[in-house]
């Protein structure tokens, strides 16, 4: 069978300096060759750009650099990679939404990308005329949107506001509609990125449902970029990890997820055990932005190998941009394979309403708890029932070691994902 | 629920590449998504009235009013001649292809500006926008000749003063100059499109290019009036042909000439063929710049 999607050699360079619309002064500069020589920029975002990721000319640098691969129709395949691999650059090129630099893509059969919900949604139309509005938008034929049309309210829930203008819409609502018509669409080959870090947790779940069928019952092709390792490990057959802008892994999804957490933390703080943002590179939505992550010994000290017996704290420090009501931190423990550990929330210890300001939200993780493995540290902010104020995404990962079990003197592994200090009575039964 | 076919032909096939070439317009792309272009124009049509008490009356508002300004300024204080025909009903006249022109090239010269979030999210071949504008417009201007014919009868079975106005065979031709106009103006706001999505300076200078076109229009004055040695610079603007053509076609009245018109007809497909191009080129990398 032909491969559904095959990539040779893409690459895409990006220009640095060009960066928004160049002036007409510019250019006529440049035509009579009185342009000021721009000291060359080395850095994105103030990060030094790689030596390998220079392009030919001084500000360019190659966000795509000879990538290739191929997929089978009817493959799940899950994208990782850190902000700035080249994921959504590799996905806005599969969706011809910018041309490649060079190289070449084939794609046999129908492309939707999903790069957002709800792209081309108006406000003032109603949700009856947006779901026409944004369904041909995404491709679709009149007669497709009309005969899906039922099934589309009844997955979004919305049946009773379908006259109602979008903008009096709840961001949950809007969300739910949003997607209903992207889950809708037929396509045989799908993009996703990231979205289904928004909505809320049930609606998420019936979304991620209906993507296993559309790909198992319906053989589609689907592509899925996130940060959320759970979704990938139990969605995908095939992972893809990025790195530099460079593919350097395919495989099964377990093995390409331990390969992207094993490799070097994502922001190079001088510290391990910690991400502190300083920049525009910080995890933020229109209301709340992250500071920093730590996880910190009993002494506050950031680390990543943590004794077994020794407590852990989570600390997380954020930013209230606006005034925010109900939204509360969410921690999940992941094991190395994306299982769940366990998970926590500080919602009972939240205000009811955050101010702007500067907050900071710690979780105590007691000693005698943890396994002695690799955990990763998985956070999310949201209101729950409403939406997703920060998605969910995996920040930093840290080991366990030290004096064996809970109970015992031998530093043997031990199966389970956590291992809590347990009492045991031992007695001899007089017979 | 019956299945509706969605299956392309097993030999679909899209392949993504550095484009070549100057001009390759995927015209049986654009006519797959027509159905896009109807809901667009839809778009537009709902969201400009959604919260206006009058809806789509300011169609037939707006030309009155502007008439009735050109009445008071052009007629009475400049005291510029109509030859013979009610003043009215000539700045009525001479606004139908005027309005239709610049708030095509107004919201068809700013498409990658305006849908620059749109662009960045999903494909969709991007000269359906540009065709929508002039498509949606449309409909203004059908609901702009509502009061144009009002008067039109108005003045010449109820007034003394509709001497000037004959009823021709011409009145037929009357499509043509409009369709000159869509093509006019299709071809201006794709060149201005492109040049502002790259330059952003050039938003500025195309509002006063489309001020300044106003005046250079025969709109509110006839061409009998302009001196022999400015004639040719009114020909010099495409857009004085069809304006003079409408009034011909719907009052009898105008000057034109055969050389004029083949002017500005080559003029306006010669702007259109090059906005094509221009339009092109920017589409390709315009998300990672704007």
């Amino acid at each position: 069978m032909k491969p559904v999607v095959e990539v040779e050699n893409l690459s895409k360079l990006y220009r640095l300096g060009a960066i928004g619309a160049s002036s007409l002064r510019e250019t006529v500069e440049r035509i009579f060759g009185k342009k000021k020589q721009v000291a060359p920029a080395q850095f994105t975002k103030d990060k030094p750009i790689a030596d390998d990721r220079r392009g030919p000319e001084p500000n360019s640098f190659w966000a795509l650099k000879d990538v290739c691969f191929s997929i089978q129709p009817g493959e799940v395949v899950g994208i990782l990679g850190r902000n700035g691999a080249g994921k959504s650059t590799l996905l806005k090129i599969l969706s011809r939404i910018t041309e490649p630099t060079s190289g070449r893509a084939t794609l046999r059969g129908r492309v939707v990308s999903l790069l957002e919900v709800g792209t081309g949604f108006h406000p003032e139309l109603t949700g009856r005329e947006n779901i026409f509005l944004n369904g041909a938008i995404m491709g679709m034929k009149r007669a497709e949107i009309a005969a899906k049309f039922d099934e589309i309210v009844e997955f979004a829930e919305v049946g009773k506001f379908l006259d109602t203008p979008v903008k009096r819409y709840s961001s949950g609502m809007y969300v739910r509609l949003a997607f209903a018509v992207a889950a809708h669409l037929e396509p045989e080959i799908l993009l996703i990125d990231e979205v289904l870090a928004v909505g809320d947790a049930g609606f998420q779940k019936k979304c991620l449902g209906k993507m296993d069928e559309v790909a198992t019952k319906h053989g589609r092709t689907v592509f899925f970029v996130s940060h959320n390792m759970g979704a990938v490990r139990s969605l995908c057959e095939h992972a893809i990890l990025f790195e530099g802008g460079r593919l350097v892994m395919t495989g099964n999804p377990g093995d390409v997820i331990s390969r992207y957490l094993s490799a070097t933390s994502p922001q190079d703080s001088d510290v391990e055990g910690q991400i502190i943002w300083n920049g525009k590179d910080a995890p933020t939505s229109h209301d709340l932005k992250l500071r920093s992550i730590r996880l910190l010994n009993g002494l506050g000290v950031p680390q990543t190998t943590f004794e077994s017996d020794k407590p852990i704290t989570v600390e997380v420090e954020y930013e209230v941009l606006e005034r925010i009501r109900g939204a509360r931190f969410c921690l999940l423990l992941l094991t190395q394979e994306g299982e769940v550990a366990f998970s926590a929330t500080d919602h009972m210890f939240q205000q009811e309403t955050q101010n702007p300001g500067v907050y900071k939200t710690a979780c105590l993780l007691p000693g005698g708890l943890l396994n002695r493995r690799q955990y990763i540290v998985h956070l999310q902010c949201d209101i729950p029932g409403e939406r997703y104020v920060l998605p969910a995404a995996e920040y930093l990962s840290f080991t366990v070691s030290g004096i064996g079990n809970q109970s015992s003197t031998f530093p043997e592994p031990w199966p389970g994902v956590v291992c809590p200090r347990v009492s045991w009575k031992v007695e001899e039964l007089k017979s | 629920m019956a299945e509706v076919a969605t299956t392309p032909p097993p030999n679909f096939e899209i392949v993504i590449q550095p484009s070549r070439g100057w001009l390759n317009i995927p015209w049986a792309e654009i006519w797959e998504y027509r159905d896009l272009l109807h809901v667009l124009v839809q778009r537009d049509f709902i969201s400009r009235y959604k919260q206006t008490i009058l809806g789509p009356l300011w169609h037939l508002l707006q030309p009155v009013i502007t008439a009735a300004v050109f009445v008071v300024v052009f007629g009475g204080i400049a005291g510029i001649p109509t030859d013979g025909i009610p003043k009215l009903l000539f700045y009525l006249c001479g606004l139908l292809g005027w309005s239709y022109f610049s708030q095509n090239i107004t919201n068809g010269g700013a498409t990658f500006i305006n849908n620059a979030h749109l662009f960045g999210k999903v494909y969709f071949p991007r000269l359906i926008v540009p065709i929508s504008v002039i498509v949606s417009n449309l409909i203004a201007f059908a609901l702009q000749l509502i009061p144009f014919v009002i008067c039109l009868i108005f003045y010449k079975f109820f007034t003394h003063q509709g001497g000037g106005i004959a009823f021709t065979w011409r009145l037929l031709l009357a499509p043509l100059p409009l369709l000159h106009v869509a093509v006019l103006s299709f071809g201006v706001s794709l060149w201005m499109s492109a040049s502002t999505a790259k330059y952003r300076d050039l938003i500025h200078l195309n509002q006063y290019i489309i001020q300044i076109w106003m005046f250079a229009t025969p709109i509110f004055y006839p061409l009998s009036q302009v001196s022999k040695k400015l004639t040719w610079a009114i020909w010099a603007n495409p857009l004085s042909v069809p304006i003079e053509s409408f009034r011909i076609c719907l009052l009898g009245h105008g000057t034109l000439g055969v050389s004029e018109i083949v002017i500005s007809v080559a003029t306006s497909i010669l702007l259109t063929a090059t906005g094509l191009i221009a339009f092109q080129r920017v589409e390709r990398t315009v998300v990672d710049s704007v």
